[in-house]
């Protein structure tokens, strides 16, 4: 009886929790085109992110693309067709590991900070202090940053393809023996620019679930520096897995739109 | 700065306004005229609403029912969002805890407002952010971050940039709690100041005794949700009733 009334209630609480979370974006997507834009924050948002986040995507999209060369020439030596390491690596990156690993990375860095950023700005009255200078956090707080994430996240998640690309070639020049020229013109080859458009969307995506969730998690921050802790904690275990569950469901979605 | 007023006209008038958070009931209908020019003193124990009543005055909290009458305009009935930036450029408010910007220096705390809601060009808001800081008694902190200042410094920050967009009426949210006595009358010499050269209404909400006799031209007592009295200070004073005595005097 107890297991189900704690499950029961888990239940509820996640319930609670979403439709929150969707209300809020609701009025976060009211006030996205309302003036004022407040441009130069967007700008200096769309900065802090890709400055925070850029060594760790570099450093992770560097070692993705390492270790998937690393086993795809192995497996390709195999058949005797080493030089599509090249294709394998490129397109696994394009269409999947560049952008999810960007969202990953821009969730735990960027999607933390700004939540926490929130979180202290609410339980210290600076979000009440700017709703009495007139000024609508909305706006101020949230649509800039969702916005800003839309826009990072994308830029970052095409760096992060570039050097997965350039970590795939590593090893494929290293470990397989293929040429310079033999891998770019099979990346080139098998990766085309429609290949990349749906991995950038859900990149764009990813980043809009990014700043819902962590702006919302600091907005709802409350219990001083414990619960911003807690808004912090939950926006990147939230993110995480909303970027895997949505990741099913884009990719599927891509396929029927773009084909294989 | 905004003309004082003859003090005979209310600027903001609280009629009836009542609040429960869940059970507990904290305001139960009070009413408070507050008139242009003057300084009102709300006195109240801790945790008696003063607070909660300020705040529904501003729009953070909504109240039950009542109505709160800035000059002519219902408050409570403000819907659009063009209202209450109307209402709110002409209404200042200091947060018990200043609430200073953390990521801004002091330059920058003090010309928000200025910078979203005026058209002054950046030379001309340094200008006024420098009076500003001149008016509170503060020299060149520009560049300081908030936490390099002292807790009075940081009210009286915040206090330049609450009447930096020249507001007909500040609210004082226990403006001396957590200050030293000599930093406390700094404050409320400043509060005096601001009244007398400038003309700025001013709402003052505190326990603080000593702050509301240096500051009020009139003083209520705000106990258990209501209004026990409204008077002069003098009255005040001379008051019988036991239990305003038992607060002023313990």
């Amino acid at each position: 009886m107890k297991i189900l009334e704690g499950t029961g209630s888990r239940v509820i609480d996640f319930a609670r929790y979403m439709g929150a979370l969707s209300l809020f974006a609701f009025s976060a997507f009211r006030h996205l085109f309302r003036r004022p834009l407040f441009f130069r924050l967007i700008v200096h948002q769309i900065m802090e992110i890709g400055i925070r986040s850029f060594p760790l995507i570099a450093i992770a999209s560097l070692a993705i693309g390492i270790v998937l060369s690393m086993h795809s020439v192995h497996l390709l030596k195999q058949f005797g067709a080493v030089h599509y390491v090249a294709a394998a690596v490129g397109l696994s990156v394009v269409k999947e590991l560049g952008p999810v690993i960007t969202a990953l990375m821009v969730a735990g860095r960027s999607g933390s900070g700004i939540s926490a950023e929130i979180g202290s700005m609410r339980v210290t009255r600076q979000i009440d202090a700017l709703q009495v200078l007139a000024v609508n956090p909305m706006k101020y707080l949230v649509v800039t940053r969702i916005l800003a994430c839309m826009i990072a996240v994308p830029l970052l998640a095409a760096f992060a393809d570039f050097i997965g690309i350039c970590g795939g070639m590593i090893m494929g020049i290293t470990r397989g023996g293929i040429s310079y020229n033999l891998y770019v013109d099979i990346t080139f080859e098998f990766v085309e620019m429609i290949d990349l458009i749906p991995g950038l969307l859900k990149a764009s995506f990813f980043g809009l679930l990014i700043g819902v969730v962590s702006t919302h998690g600091g907005f709802r921050a409350k219990g001083g520096t414990s619960g911003v802790g807690q808004a912090t904690t939950r926006t990147v275990v939230v993110t995480s897995l909303m970027i895997f569950i949505s990741d099913i469901f884009l990719s599927q979605t891509f396929i029927l739109l773009f084909g294989s | 700065m905004v003309a004082g007023g003859n003090g005979k006209e209310p600027i903001v008038q609280i009629e009836e306004v009542t609040k429960s958070f869940g059970d507990q009931k904290v305001l139960c209908g009070v009413d408070l005229d507050v008139y242009c020019g003057n300084t009102m003193v709300l006195l109240g124990g801790s945790g008696s609403g003063k607070s909660v009543l300020l705040g529904i005055l501003i729009g953070l909290i909504k109240a039950d029912s009542g109505r709160v009458m800035f000059h002519d305009k219902d408050v409570t009935s403000f819907r659009s969002e063009s209202e209450w930036k109307e209402f709110l450029k002409k209404v200042g408010f200091l947060f018990q805890g200043s609430a200073l910007f953390d990521s801004m220096n002091v330059r920058d705390n003090i010309a928000f407002p200025l910078e979203i809601h005026t058209e002054l060009s950046r030379s001309d808001i340094d200008e006024k952010v420098e009076r500003l800081l001149s008016m509170v008694g503060l020299g060149n902190i520009q560049e300081k971050m908030p936490s390099e200042l002292s807790g009075g410094m940081q009210k009286r920050v915040a206090l330049a940039r609450t009447i930096a967009l020249e507001p007909e009426i500040v609210l004082y949210d226990e403006p001396t709690t957590g200050l030293d006595p000599i930093t406390s009358d700094t404050i409320a010499a400043l509060i005096g100041e601001l009244q007398e050269r400038l003309g700025i209404t001013s709402l003052v909400v505190t326990h603080d005794i000593r702050l509301a006799f240096h500051v009020a031209s009139r003083v209520s007592l705000l106990h258990e949700g209501k209004i026990l009295l409204t008077s002069t200070l003098d009255e005040i004073k001379a008051s019988t009733n036991p239990r305003v005595r038992e607060f002023l005097y313990g």
